[in-house]
């Protein structure tokens, strides 16, 4: 059983949802990343999602693109990604790491040569978003061969035929777009997911995540009533996009007070979710 | 291997995935898999379905004017001393490009698949003049993105567009130009997926796009190819077309894929020459990769990043190509060449003032290959050269670069 999947199996035995956040990797400066990486760690996170930098972020909204913008700006790499990994593992052998990002950079890459140095440095998961199951034949069988977990995306427009696509080549978790837009938009609807969650979970043996749009507690509350992990990204992102120029101890303060917003409200969740 | 070229089945590519070889592809967000795969069904529900194909036919004749001339440019061919040089009129066609084929095309099946709203990208404006239109006249709701930069120096489609009642978003964000635009309506297309249809404007993108937008664009070689042998009794022994993502290109190019004497030229932008990084020529120096839903050959670095392109023309400043192109390469079909800003600059002139006739700088780079080209070849020679547009809009670039008071 994989790290994510131990983990996430673990968290549902104890009735609790877990909290992802997401932060690119790059910004708003390579050294930060690990401290950030930690920081999250220690305030609440159960998994982390790093954002591997790519010129032409196409499903992301403008948070998440100038995040991107600032990590290139550095010539924040694709290896330079894996080395950030690694010396978080010197530290941290425990919590799951799930790279997102875009499907060119590893292609480049190399879809074997990939999957062996994401492995090697502690990657657990990757989820490429334009790399959809149809075109995977070559790269889900490299990864998979690493002991690397294949994360999805869902969409509210996913037919369940493709629902079973997901279920057969996917791993560690599926992840639900709750939404129709890109990261960090402002329309998520609670009652059009919970209707989605009875669909999915009708098909989807996978632990499910959501994320998209999860901006505050409010909506990480309702979310967490949902899913078995609540993913935050462009919430935090922007908050280090606030502070991109100050110290580290700044951002981490601000980055610490909305986890802590974040992870008070799967308490409640999860505590109602228990009755 | 000429042999070879006339044994290949063209039609038969893509395949039902829409690869072309290791091209093409659906390489898009879950989003907007659902939408693509109802676009597929319904494009090749209808693609051979005469009540349709009779609807763009009357279109293209009433509407935009086909068929557009094969005109032979005979000062200009008398005055390069080789080849008689035929000119396709795409330039002719109503809004003055080759893209309002497959806006046509696309519309109608926008109308057939009940939506409401369509948005398209685009660089030299051409193909969000042409979008403008048919929303325009279909009473469509209609967004055009188009880089920041871009809409600048092709202010006079700007204006078009806003005329016809479309919304026009410049837009800010990465190198300002035709990928960063493309960025920002499939953000559009993944938030609007419900009601609206993205008309992509060339031979790009997830299937059934390139695939589908060829087929539109065909027509162009169709018209062609009958109209040489009408005139000279023979086919052509060359194709010249420029190419960006591709669309006027493969055009022109496809029904003369399977004649083994046709030589077939792809001219793509060398910008300040393809020694620097200054160009936008990804067949001639890029490398396979993935960008806007297809694999095809992209200016990139090592790393996989999307590089920043150059052309003096705003519709060939893309890095990618679509990947029916990047095929045709690889199996040695079609030869893809490159000329500089400034020999375009020279085509651009040169047929102005020799023929009457101002195309649009992306021709230009087409004009500026045959100029090369037809000197090397017999009087006895043709040589097909699609003017894919007229050079109207163009005029702020070339008046600033001539000192013309504009």
């Amino acid at each position: 059983m994989s790290r994510i999947a131990q983990k996430l199996a673990a968290l549902a035995a104890a009735g609790k949802t877990a909290l992802v956040p997401y932060i690119t990797a790059g910004d708003p400066r390579p050294e930060a990343t690990v401290s950030l990486m930690h920081l999250l760690v220690a305030k609440g996170a159960d998994m982390l999602e790093l954002g591997v930098p790519f010129s032409d972020p196409m499903a992301d909204g403008p948070v998440i693109q100038r995040a991107v913008e600032r990590a290139l700006a550095h010539h924040v790499t694709l290896d330079d990604v894996l080395e950030m990994v690694r010396v978080f593992r010197e530290k941290d052998s425990e919590t799951p790491i799930i790279l997102m990002g875009y499907l060119n950079p590893i292609e480049r890459f190399g879809y074997e040569a990939f999957s062996h140095a994401a492995s090697s440095v502690g990657v657990d998961g990757v989820l490429t978003v334009d790399m959809p199951p149809e075109e995977s034949f070559g790269y889900t069988p490299a990864l998979r061969e690493q002991g690397l977990d294949r994360v999805f995306l869902i969409s509210p427009t996913t037919p369940q035929r493709r629902l079973r696509a997901v279920n057969e080549k996917g791993s560690g978790f599926a992840y639900y777009v709750s939404l129709k837009g890109v990261t960090g938009s402002n329309e998520l609807d609670a009652e059009d997911v919970a209707r989605q969650m009875l669909r999915l979970k009708d098909e989807l043996q996978l632990p499910i995540g959501i994320g998209f749009g999860i901006r505050n507690g409010e909506t990480a509350y309702a979310m967490a009533k949902m899913g078995d992990a609540v993913i935050v990204g462009s919430a935090l992102v922007s908050l280090i996009e606030a502070n991109h120029n100050q110290d580290l101890y700044t951002i981490e303060l601000a980055l610490g007070e909305k986890m802590q917003e974040f992870r008070d409200a799967i308490a409640r969740a999860d505590a109602e979710k228990s009755f | 291997m000429s042999k070879e070229f006339s044994t290949i089945e063209y039609a038969n590519f893509p395949d039902e995935h829409g690869h072309f070889g290791p091209y093409g592809g659906i390489f898009a967000p879950e989003t907007l898999m659902a939408a693509l795969e109802q676009l597929n069904l319904e494009y090749q529900s209808v693609k051979h379905d005469p009540q349709f194909l009779n609807e763009i036919a009357e279109d293209l004749r009433d509407y935009v004017g086909r068929p557009t001339p094969l005109y032979y440019a005979q000062r200009w061919s008398e005055k390069l001393g080789g080849a008689k040089i035929y000119l396709k009129r795409e330039d002719l066609n109503h809004t003055g490009a080759h893209k309002v084929n497959n806006t046509i095309g696309q519309a109608l099946l926008a109308k057939r698949l009940g939506k409401t709203r369509i948005i398209a990208e685009t660089g030299a404006g051409q193909h969000g003049v042409a979008s403008a239109t048919v929303a325009a006249r279909l009473g469509l709701e209609c967004v055009v993105y188009m880089g920041a930069d871009d809409v600048v120096r092709q202010a006079p489609n700007v204006a078009r567009m806003k005329m016809l009642g479309a919304r026009v978003v410049a837009v800010t964000s990465g190198s300002r130009t035709l990928k960063d635009a493309l960025n920002e309506a499939m953000r559009d297309w993944v938030t609007n997926v419900d009601n609206t249809f993205y008309i992509i404007g060339t031979v790009a993108g997830p299937h059934p796009y390139p695939a589908m937008v060829r087929d539109f664009q065909a027509v162009i070689g169709e018209e062609a190819r009958e109209q040489i042998l009408q005139k000279e009794g023979k086919l052509p022994d060359a194709l010249i077309a420029c190419v960006g993502g591709g669309s006027n290109a493969i055009g022109l190019f496809h029904r003369f894929l399977g004649d083994e004497s046709v030589k077939i030229y792809g001219v793509e932008p060398a910008g300040h020459g393809l020694e620097t990084d200054q160009h936008a020529a990804p067949l001639c120096k890029g490398t396979p990769g993935v960008l806007h839903g297809n694999r095809t050959y992209l200016m990139q670095d090592a790393h996989g990043q999307i590089l920043g392109t150059h052309s003096i023309s705003a519709g060939l400043d893309y890095p990618g190509v679509g990947p029916e192109h990047a095929w045709l390469k690889d199996i040695g079909r079609v030869n893809y060449v490159a000329v500089t800003d400034e020999e375009a600059l020279q085509g651009f002139r040169d047929l102005t003032r020799l023929e009457g006739i101002i195309p649009a700088l992306e021709s230009a780079h087409a004009i500026a290959y045959a100029t090369k080209l037809a000197p090397t070849m017999g009087k006895d020679q043709t040589i097909i050269i699609n003017l894919s547009g007229r050079g109207d809009k163009d005029m702020n670039t070339i008046c600033q670069i001539e000192g013309i008071e504009f």
